[in-house]
């Protein structure tokens, strides 16, 4: 593999990054200065950067077939010994999918924040925030080797950080904000050391070079490796074991939520994975661990997203039960891989366009965000409700809107694997298929339809503005052709350099025979869903079976992250502290006071007096004309 | 007998030399014609104007590469490079030496033998202006110093010790403030330097019994092909050893350098600090690397060991230090072993490494001596470690600007103090001696607490009722604290130009 230098107009791929980076530094340090027309500039810097992807990606199209890269270096960034890092940029088919989705939906969501935003005296902050947000991620699909997707990713942690806090008063969101710094940092650590590895093992951290020279790996390394960077990537991504901090970090913002936890930074751990490839395919275990994590996740999602009253928590278990489908999709590693871009891309249009009919329903409803004191909205938002609708629907995967071209195929897939995992995979991706449309359905009916449970302040509820309304009916449509289009346009064939071609492999159920399957448990979900809450449900919480109340505590991940990593780092903690104390500050003030007490020893021979300086210079002069003449001595001898 | 021919002369390469020793002795004639009133304008201005005359000169001489005037002068890269690094250190301590504006006379007493207290001196403290043959002196011992780094035979060496020591000597016993001590310490260095001159002509006698000649090109020849007794080469080798080892303060000759260091007035502790290491440490090169290159093996362990002896020796007595000159001068016996281990590397990399060195280090030394003058009381300088305490509540950019030098002693990434101790331990390792950088890296992390205890003091402490005040300095210190923390930071941030340069010259003659 070896990607061809940028020339033409594709010599301007810097300044998809520079944009977005240079407007929020404008609107950082401005500070009030900008606050008038702070958003506007936000909001044009990603629409600019929007229109640059859009005219590199004609460009890389009309390139030839095979020789459709561009890899521009900056500088040298990191230059010791034999590490040579360059500040490179890569723009490929994968890249490119990946530009267009970041900024096109970013300046979607940039817009409606102009409104969602308009009465916080923060605006201007949160605008640089977002750009800031926008140009570390897209630093992170541009960069054209690990390093650089780690600086983008350092950097859209930060932003991450930065926005869940937002509101940085509020006791929950600076707790939020902290807890996914913390569980973000293991996966980070992860990826750091597999970059490590990357660079001890192949000297190299550049992307063509490593996946050229990683089949000569012994198996035992990739593994390592590919588990390491699978920790990085189920950090960012909200994957099994660290998926608790992705439903918290809804206390930010909406917009962000839209943004960042749904469509764009949390799909970063799919990227770092399909990027990866040639390191993933190489090791048969490995795809078993990603697939294990997947499937895990998803399920995990659907049944705890099921049992949330929090219209927007709700919608994170549904993000993280989606991110666990495409973590099934690479990990099934061929032709999925392509199967698992395109379902993060469909979602990404289907789940921000929810996200921002949640927060529109939360801008008409005084903030309240409980689905059992929703109902009826219907009437009062037309807009939010269609456009949720389309959005609903589409992510239950009802033909022919998008999520049917995207998911169907990724399940199709599990039960292709060929051996008997085919089963336990299938059965897991085809279960999810029939609890997301449960609970989906359940929060559609939930808030749009049904009685009207309204809290006593809440008595009349409104439609948005059109300027968050008008991204929200561009995202439905969005929603409806997104997954069809990119079927028709062959979206696959397009990621085939960067991905791989597909490869055929014996199904255990006939394809035909999965779709009609996965139809099947979609309506009965659904189903199921309408009839149990088309009349509304109770104002509180219920007393509830175990599986029920496991759901609702998250099915106890959080307890027992409790008790098996903080309870443990606290004592461990504790005992280091102690050591610290006793042990190693003993060691250093005994050393210190050894050095201190030889000190005031040796100033006594400084007395002052000429007379015993000279007689020390004439020790020292026997002492030294001694040595010389032993040595000359020793060595006639 | 031979008919006495005149050498032959390359006076442009001897420019440098002429100008300042000239200026000198125009200095006192000035001295004697000027009247009072302008005298110190005057002679400041002589000074420093010829003080950059030979700056030109050294510059306009880079390229040349030649033994001189009978063998006696060797003009060569590191001759150079050294004569330009003194003239331009030079030329800072003269600013601080020129500085009238602290107190009024400048630091220097007028008459210094009369009796400290009595009524004549209250008179002449009150209402003399200073002493202004300070000037010539001061350029005396630059070319001294210029000639002592020069210098290709022993006698001519001998004879450019002398020249820059004995104006050394006297200047430490002009400060007007605690002048007893200042006297006190002039003597000490006085009868100290001459015991340590005596062992130094001592070794050159037994040198020209081995070598039967004086010039380093001789000695070189008689050391890789050896007539006389290997005694007399190993016996005069360590008594001009010991010779050099005094003038760069390193054990267990230092002995002189705290009371020297804390006597002396201010401006001129600095002068010493910086010049005088430069050309203790261009001599010692020149030694080391020209005459005795062929014994390298010999004495690399015994200087090794007083290497490691002065870094140790520096580094544990500096943690107990209670007087500000006195911890500075217990840090520059130590950096003089940094030194030594870069000298000890015995190659090219030695030689450039440490020439760096000497310069990054002089510029750090001056920026903290000229700091050292400013903190004032009503006796003159506050030096002791318990009146600081607090000043950096008082005057926060002073304390922000002396704990970044402190920074820069303790060897701080981003300051010329991290760059200078990186190349001279790099070229150690490069030269087979790690066990002096094991040293140094342990003795630096030593000397990295008091430094820091200072900088705690500084800026943690309360500050008292005896606190001192900064004085606001005028412009001739403020200009050489500028240069010198600039200097500190640009050589620690872009070290390259002048390690390229150092490696240019790193080439001596023979």
């Amino acid at each position: 593999m070896e990607y061809a230098p940028a020339s033409g107009v594709l010599s301007g791929i810097w300044l998809l990054v520079a944009i977005p980076l240079a407007s929020a530094a404008i609107l950082l340090l401005l500070g009030k200065r900008a606050d008038k027309w702070g958003h506007w500039l936000g909001v044009l810097a990603v629409a600019a950067s929007f229109v640059l992807g859009l005219i590199f990606f004609i460009s890389l199209a009309d390139l030839e077939e095979g020789g459709r890269t561009a890899q521009q270096s900056l500088w040298d960034f990191i230059v010791v010994g034999n590490l040579h890092v360059d500040f490179g940029l890569l723009f490929d088919p994968l890249s490119g999918v990946f530009v267009l989705l970041i900024t096109g939906v970013g300046s979607l969501i940039h817009i409606y924040a102009v409104g969602y935003m308009e009465h916080d005296p923060g605006r201007r902050r949160f605008f640089g925030y977002f750009n800031l947000f926008v140009a570390a991620m897209l630093l992170l699909v541009l960069g054209n080797n690990y390093v650089m997707l780690y600086f983008g990713w350092e950097g859209v942690g930060l932003a991450s950080y930065l926005l869940i806090s937002f509101w940085y008063t509020r006791p929950s969101a600076a707790t939020a904000g902290k807890k996914a710094f913390l569980m973000n940092r293991v996966g980070d650590a992860g990826l750091a050391i597999g970059i490590f590895m990357l660079f001890a093992y192949l000297g190299t951290t550049q992307y063509d070079e490593v996946f050229n020279s990683v089949g000569g790996l012994s198996s035992t390394v990739t593994l390592i490796l590919g588990i390491l960077l699978l920790l990085g990537a189920a950090g960012k991504s909200g994957q099994f074991p660290l998926q608790a901090w992705l439903p918290d970090a809804m206390e930010g913002p909406t917009p962000v939520s839209a943004l960042i936890h749904a469509a764009t930074m949390v799909t970063a751990g799919v990227y770092l994975i399909a990027r990866s490839n040639p390191i993933f395919s190489a090791n048969q275990t490995l795809q078993v661990i990603v697939v294990s994590v997947g499937a895990l996740t998803l399920l995990m999602g659907c049944i705890i997203g099921a049992a949330k009253d929090d219209i927007k928590r709700v919608l994170a278990w549904s993000t993280v039960s989606q991110i666990g489908y495409m973590f099934v999709g690479v990990g099934l590693g061929g032709g999925a891989y392509a199967l698992a871009i395109i379902h993060l891309l469909a979602h990404g249009f289907f789940k921000a366009n929810m996200f921002l009919g949640a927060g529109s329903v939360m801008h008409g409803m005084h903030d309240q965000v409980d689905i059992r004191r929703f109902g009826g909205l219907r009437k009062y938002m037309k807009w939010t409700w269609l456009t949720f609708a389309t959005g609903w629907l589409a992510i239950i995967g009802i033909p022919p809107l998008s999520g049917y071209f995207s998911k169907e195929p990724i399940i199709a897939a599990a039960f292709e694997r060929g051996d008997w995992t085919s089963w336990l995979f299938g059965l897991a991706a085809l279960l999810g298929a029939g609890l997301t449309a449960f609970y989906m359905t359940r929060l559609f009916v939930l808030t749009f339809h049904g009685p009207e449970r309204y809290t006593e302040d809440n008595k009349h509820p409104h439609e948005s503005p059109y300027i968050m309304t008008v991204p929200l009916m561009i995202l439905a449509l969005g929603s409806i052709v997104a997954g069809g289009l990119m079927v028709w346009t062959d979206v696959p064939h397009w990621l085939e350099p960067v991905l791989g071609p597909e490869v055929e492999h014996e199904a255990v159920l006939s394809h035909s025979l999965i779709t009609v399957l996965s139809l099947v448990v979609t309506v009965l979900g659904a189903g199921l869903a309408w009839a149990m809450f088309r009349n509304g449900t109770a104002l509180e919480p219920q007393q509830a079976g175990v599986v029920v109340t496991a759901a609702r505590r998250n099915l106890y991940t959080d307890a027992f992250n409790e008790a098996v990593f903080e309870r443990p780092g606290i004592y461990l903690t504790r005992a280091l502290v102690y050591l610290d104390n006793k042990g190693i500050d003993g060691l250093v003030n005994g050393i210190a006071a050894g050095v201190g007490g030889s000190s005031g020893r040796l100033r006594r021979l400084q007395t002052g007096f000429v007379r015993s300086y000279a007689l020390s210079m004439l020790t020292g002069a026997v002492l030294v004309v001694g040595a010389f003449l032993a040595i000359q001595l020793g060595w006639l001898a | 007998m031979e008919d006495l021919k005149l050498p032959e002369i390359d006076y442009g390469a001897l420019l440098p030399m002429l100008i300042l020793f000239g200026v000198a002795c125009v200095g006192i004639i000035v001295e004697v014609t000027t009247p009072r009133r302008l005298r110190n304008t005057v002679q400041l201005s002589l000074a420093a104007l010829g003080v950059i005359a030979a700056f030109v000169a050294v510059i306009a001489q880079h390229s040349t590469r030649t033994i001189t005037i009978g063998g006696a002068v060797a003009v060569d890269g590191p001759t150079l490079f050294l004569q330009g690094a003194l003239l331009v250190l030079g030329l800072v301590s003269l600013m601080l030496i020129g500085d009238r504006s602290l107190e009024r006379g400048g630091p220097f007493v007028s008459q210094a033998a009369i009796t400290v207290g009595s009524q004549k001196d209250v008179k002449q403290a009150g209402d003399q202006p200073g002493l202004t043959e300070v000037y010539p002196l001061t350029v005396f011992a630059l070319g001294g110093m210029l000639l002592f780094v020069a210098a290709n035979d022993l006698l001519t060496m001998f004879v450019a010790l002398e020249v820059f020591s004995l104006p050394l000597y006297l200047l430490c016993a002009l400060a007007r403030r605690r002048r007893l001590l200042s006297q006190e310490a002039a003597l000490k260095y006085f009868l100290l330097g001459s015991y340590a001159s005596a062992f130094f002509l001592f070794g050159v006698a037994l040198i020209y019994g081995f070598a039967g000649g004086i010039s380093l090109g001789q000695v070189h020849e008689a050391v890789s092909n050896p007539q006389q007794s290997q005694i007399l080469l190993y016996g005069g080798l360590a008594l001009l050893a010991i010779g050099l080892l005094f003038k760069a303060a390193l054990a267990p000759f230092h002995v002189w350098t705290p009371d020297v260091y804390q006597g002396a007035p201010t401006p001129i502790t600095a002068l010493m600090a910086a010049c005088t290491k430069v050309a203790a440490f261009g001599a010692l090169l020149r030694i080391l690397y020209v005459a005795f290159d062929g014994v390298r093996w010999d004495f690399q362990p015994v200087l090794g060991t007083v290497a490691v002896l002065t870094m140790l020796v520096g580094a544990v007595l500096a943690v107990t230090q209670t007087d500000m000159k006195r911890l500075l001068a217990y840090s520059s016996i130590a950096n003089a072993g940094y030194l030594l281990v870069g000298v000890l590397a015995l190659n090219e990399e030695g030689l450039s490494s440490t020439m760096f060195y000497l310069v990054a280090y002089g510029f750090t030394v001056l920026a903290a001596f000229g700091i050292v003058t400013l903190v004032r009381d009503a006796d003159g300088e506050a030096t002791h470690l318990s009146r600081w305490a607090g000043l950096g509540r008082k005057s926060p950019l002073f304390a922000a600007v002396f704990t970044f030098i402190l920074l820069a002693f303790a060897g701080i990434p981003l300051t010329s103090g991290f760059t200078s101790k990186f190349a001279v331990f790099g070229a150690a390792v490069e030269g087979g001696q790690t066990w002096l950088v094991i040293v140094g890296v342990l003795t630096s992390m030593l000397l990295a607490f008091p430094y820091l205890r200072v900088v705690v003091l500084l800026w943690l402490s309360e500050p008292g009722e005896s606190t001192p005040t900064v004085s606001i300095p005028g412009f001739l210190t403020s200009a050489a604290l500028a240069i010198g923390v600039i200097a500190t930071f640009a050589l620690g941030v872009v070290p390259a130009p002048l390690i390229d340069l150092t490696r240019d010259a790193s080439q001596f003659v023979r």
